[in-house]
């Protein structure tokens, strides 16, 4: 019953995630909102992982950790550098990629 | 007599130089990489990394010869007291010291590389390390100002590298991989002053002539795998490139002897190439265009040994595959006969000193070879051990002499005469060798040239005794007249203070590129000497050493003083004693030589004679050897004293004389001029070899590829273009207009129609884009639940 909990708590936070990059206009926030959807994805493994008794899934997890670290570091270093050339983050007014 | 107690069991003793004796080429391999690398930024040019490994190497040979000798002393001890006197028809066998490593696989064969200790190569390891250091240590002061001075270290050192990996070879693709490494070193050496035409041509004349050679190398070697391997895996399980699998393999009496012929006769063409043997000789002399010091080492005393230690080497192979054991004349001794005296007849016509001295290795190595077709093996082993110290001197003398005497001339005749009294210490080094190379008696050269005549004849081959025997008055003859052209007489040219001017010394001197060295012999005028004078010391003090060793080396197997003196017979020559067959193979602290029993009756005849039976294996022939004595010995010592006398006289007439009978007398006589002009043109075989086998070769070749080139290539080349522009004016209008065309036009329409129909989801919003994953997300996940329920 635990890892049903363990999944429930996931798949509630992978929706919170969902619902902050859909809605959210402020860039930081979409970061943000991501990085709750990969670590629901983690808690996923880990509950799979001590369910089976095998450590696939926490080396998976200790992967997925190392690439969100660097995935927030590129993500905040384009953030910044928006900012410096726009003096805004809001999603909605970077739409030069419209076809 | 029990079988408990015939079987010795012999404990060998072993060592740490012995075990690891693969280390020594290793270290001139390892100073050749770091003088490649940083050899210029050394203060000694990268030479203090050659001499000192050369050294080092020494040094472990050294190491590992006396633990050797503490081996077979060892074995032979233990072997007489273990086993009832006289039971033992030969010496007991000493198991060589083999280990292999894999060194590459490939379609289920594997290339082994590792080391093969026995009397032989530790022979060969000493000689080699020890000259090389000599040498290199001559070279510090006669190639000082050299512009590629480091450059020469790096080979000097690449090619002992290479001579020591070839010597100490358990299996034949080592010794190739050695072989072909002094071929390339030798090359470079030779043509160290490349800027002369003459010396580039020289240098791949060497290269290509010994490559023929090389050929029956490979062949030999093909050969001798394809048809040895599966006796050998099956019986020692060790491939057929191993030597000692070979060796037995070849006694054993399994052998096939047409595989066994055609192989043998295929190394032996690469021994040709190598050893300077009739009639691919004619490399050799030209090779004398290298720097002194190289042809010091390796055109005199190692490299081109290399063919003579192959044949001793494999020697059970020749020996069966050659049937040397019979007295019928076989390809060897034939060669080694033709070369000992066609070359000894040239060097009396040659001008340059150096050429002189290569003649005349050429027909010391014919000796070697006749030795060795001839059944006496040790002799010739040893005529290499001894022939390789006086003639190192005689190079290293010479070019003492251009160095400081002739104003870098090698020219006998134009620029030396009466040196003797301003180099002392040169001259008397010489003709300390000159007559150890001529066989006088206590010296070095009597012990094993005379040997070898001996042996031959002893063994059957009368007629090639007596060539043996005019080999050696010519031999006194020549080398006669040289020192009688080099150190007596008047002073010529140089050697009389005359200086060329720098145009001349060129044009004089032209295969010699003597002008690099010229930069160190303007340092002389400093002090307003340009005449001849004594050499420094690192010229001089290797000279003495080598002329010491001429002098006393010949007594390390002194057959005449009794057998308590042949030390090379004890400690050199293999045993052919039938061995278990593990007990070869095996290595490593605490091998134990089973020596079987020798049961009475067929097993006294020994190898060779009667094939060994199941579970023995034989190493080496039954070698038998003449007994000495002084009556055949006092022959060859008259026959060398005439040769030195008459020539001596014949000098003293001829050069300073000048007696009106004997100058001219080729432009007189028929006779004479017909062989002064045959030996002049060197026997045509140039002549023959560029004029009429290139040629044949290369020019009907040449031709038929022009008109192949003309008539077939441009024909099919022209046709080709007919057709291809007809073939393209078609594919023009029909299908680049119409097919492609209408292809391109087509996707581009289709492609910007959906591109429109596409456009409104690209919004430039990411949280579009984010909702339209998610979405796409989701779905994909309904699907595989619906999928898997």
């Amino acid at each position: 019953m635990l890892t049903a909990q363990f999944l429930l708590l996931g798949a509630v936070l992978f929706c919170i995630g969902v619902y902050g990059v859909l809605a959210r206009k402020n860039a930081v926030m979409v970061l943000m909102s991501i990085e709750l959807i990969l670590n629901s994805v983690n808690l996923n493994l880990l509950a799979f992982s001590v369910r089976h008794g095998s450590v696939d899934g926490n080396t998976f997890a200790l992967y997925i950790i190392a690439i969100a670290a660097a995935e927030v570091g590129v993500g905040l270093a384009m953030v910044l550098l928006i900012y410096r050339n726009r003096r805004t983050i809001a999603l909605d007014d970077l739409s030069e990629m419209k076809g | 007599m029990l079988a408990a107690e015939a079987t010795a069991e012999i404990h060998a003793s072993t060592g740490w130089f012995l075990e690891n004796a693969w280390v020594i080429p290793i270290i001139p391999a390892v100073a050749f990489v770091l003088i490649i690398f940083f050899g210029k930024k050394m203060p000694m040019k990268g030479s203090e990394f050659g001499v000192a490994s050369m050294l080092a190497s020494l040094v472990l040979a050294v190491g590992a010869a006396w633990q050797w000798i503490q081996r077979v002393d060892g074995v032979s001890h233990a072997a007489h007291s273990a086993v009832e006197e006289g039971a033992h028809h030969a010496a007991p066998f000493v198991g060589p010291i083999i280990r292999e490593w894999t060194w590459w696989q490939s379609g289920g064969f594997e290339f082994g590389i590792g080391q093969h200790i026995d009397g032989l190569a530790l022979t060969l390891l000493v000689v080699v390390a020890f000259i090389s250091s000599l040498v290199q240590i001559y070279s510090l002061e006669y190639l000082r100002g050299d512009r590629r001075y480091t450059h020469f270290f790096a080979a000097l050192t690449l090619f002992s590298a290479g001579m020591l990996c070839m010597v100490l070879a358990p299996n034949m693709v080592q010794l190739i991989l050695g072989w072909e490494i002094m071929g390339l070193c030798s090359f470079m050496l030779i043509g160290h002053w490349w800027e002369e035409e003459a010396n580039s041509r020289a240098a791949l004349k060497a290269f290509f002539t010994v490559r023929v050679g090389d050929m029956g190398l490979l062949i030999g070697t093909g050969i001798l795998f394809f048809s040895a391997n599966n006796w050998t895996q099956a019986n020692l399980g060790v491939s057929g490139f191993n030597i000692s699998g070979l060796s037995a393999w070849a006694m054993s009496g399994d052998a096939s002897q047409s595989a066994l012929t055609w192989g043998a006769v295929a190394l032996f063409v690469a021994c040709i190439g190598k050893s300077g043997q009739f009639p691919l000789h004619t490399w050799l002399p030209d090779a004398m265009a290298g720097p002194t010091p190289v042809s010091s080492l390796l055109h005199s005393s190692t490299m081109v040994v290399a063919g003579v230690f192959l044949v001793g080497r494999l020697y059970p192979v020749f020996w069966e595959g050659m049937k040397i054991g019979d007295t019928n004349i076989n390809f060897i001794v034939l060669i080694g006969g033709i070369t000992i005296v066609i070359a000894a007849l040239l060097a009396f016509v040659q001008h340059d000193i150096k050429k002189v001295l290569a003649y005349s290795t050429v027909s010391q190595l014919g000796y070697m070879m006749l030795g060795l077709g001839a059944g006496a093996w040790l002799p010739a082993i040893f005529h290499i051990f001894t022939h390789a110290f006086f003639k190192a001197c005689l190079f290293l003398a010479a070019g003492s002499v251009s160095h400081s005497g002739s104003h870098h001339s090698f020219d006998m005749k134009k620029d030396m005469g009466g040196l003797a009294k301003k180099m002392p210490i040169t001259a008397t080094t010489w003709i300390i060798s000159t007559l150890a190379l001529a066989g006088v008696f206590p010296l070095a050269g009597f012990f094993s040239k005379d040997e070898i005549i001996d042996n031959v004849g002893h063994n059957g081959y009368t007629a090639f005794m007596i060539v043996g025997l005019s080999g050696a008055f010519l031999t006194a003859a020549y080398m006669t007249r040289a020192t009688y052209l080099t150190f007596f007489g008047e002073a010529r040219g140089a050697a009389a203070g005359e200086h060329h001017d720098e145009h001349d010394a060129h044009a004089a001197h032209v295969d010699h590129g003597a002008h690099d060295t010229h930069g160190a012999h303007d340092a002389h005028g400093d002090h307003g000497d340009h005449g001849p004078h004594e050499s420094p010391k690192l010229i001089t003090i290797p000279l003495i050493i080598l002329a010491a060793l001429a002098l006393v080396a010949g007594l390390a197997n002194a057959t005449p003083f009794g057998s308590n003196w042949e030390n090379f017979k004890k400690y050199v020559e293999p045993s052919s004693e039938y061995v278990m067959v593990e007990s070869a193979v095996a290595s490593g602290p605490g091998e134990s030589i089973v020596v079987p029993a020798a049961e009475e009756g067929a097993k006294k005849e020994g190898c060779a004679v009667v094939a060994p039976e199941e579970g023995m294996a034989c190493y080496f022939p039954t070698v038998s050897h003449a007994k000495f004595k002084w009556s055949k010995a006092a022959l060859s010592l008259f026959i060398v004293a005439v040769g030195l006398v008459s020539s001596w006289l014949f000098c003293v007439q001829y050069y300073t004389r000048r007696n009106r009978r004997l100058v001219g007398l080729t432009e007189r006589n028929t006779v004479l001029r017909g062989g002064y002009k045959l030996l002049w043109n060197k026997y045509y075989l140039d002549a023959l070899y560029e004029k009429v086998i290139v040629r044949a070769v290369a020019y009907p070749i040449a031709r038929a590829a022009y008109w192949f080139n003309q008539n077939v290539l441009d024909g099919i080349v022209n046709a080709a273009g007919k057709i291809s522009r007809r073939v393209a004016g078609w594919v023009y209008r029909n299908i680049d207009q119409r097919v492609v065309d209408g292809a391109v036009n087509g996707s581009g329409a289709a492609a910007r129609g959906t591109g429109g129909a596409l456009r409104p989801v690209q919004s430039g919003k990411v949280n579009q884009y984010g909702a339209l994953l998610f979405a796409a997300a989701a779905i994909g996940a309904l699907i595989l639940v619906i999928i898997n329920t």
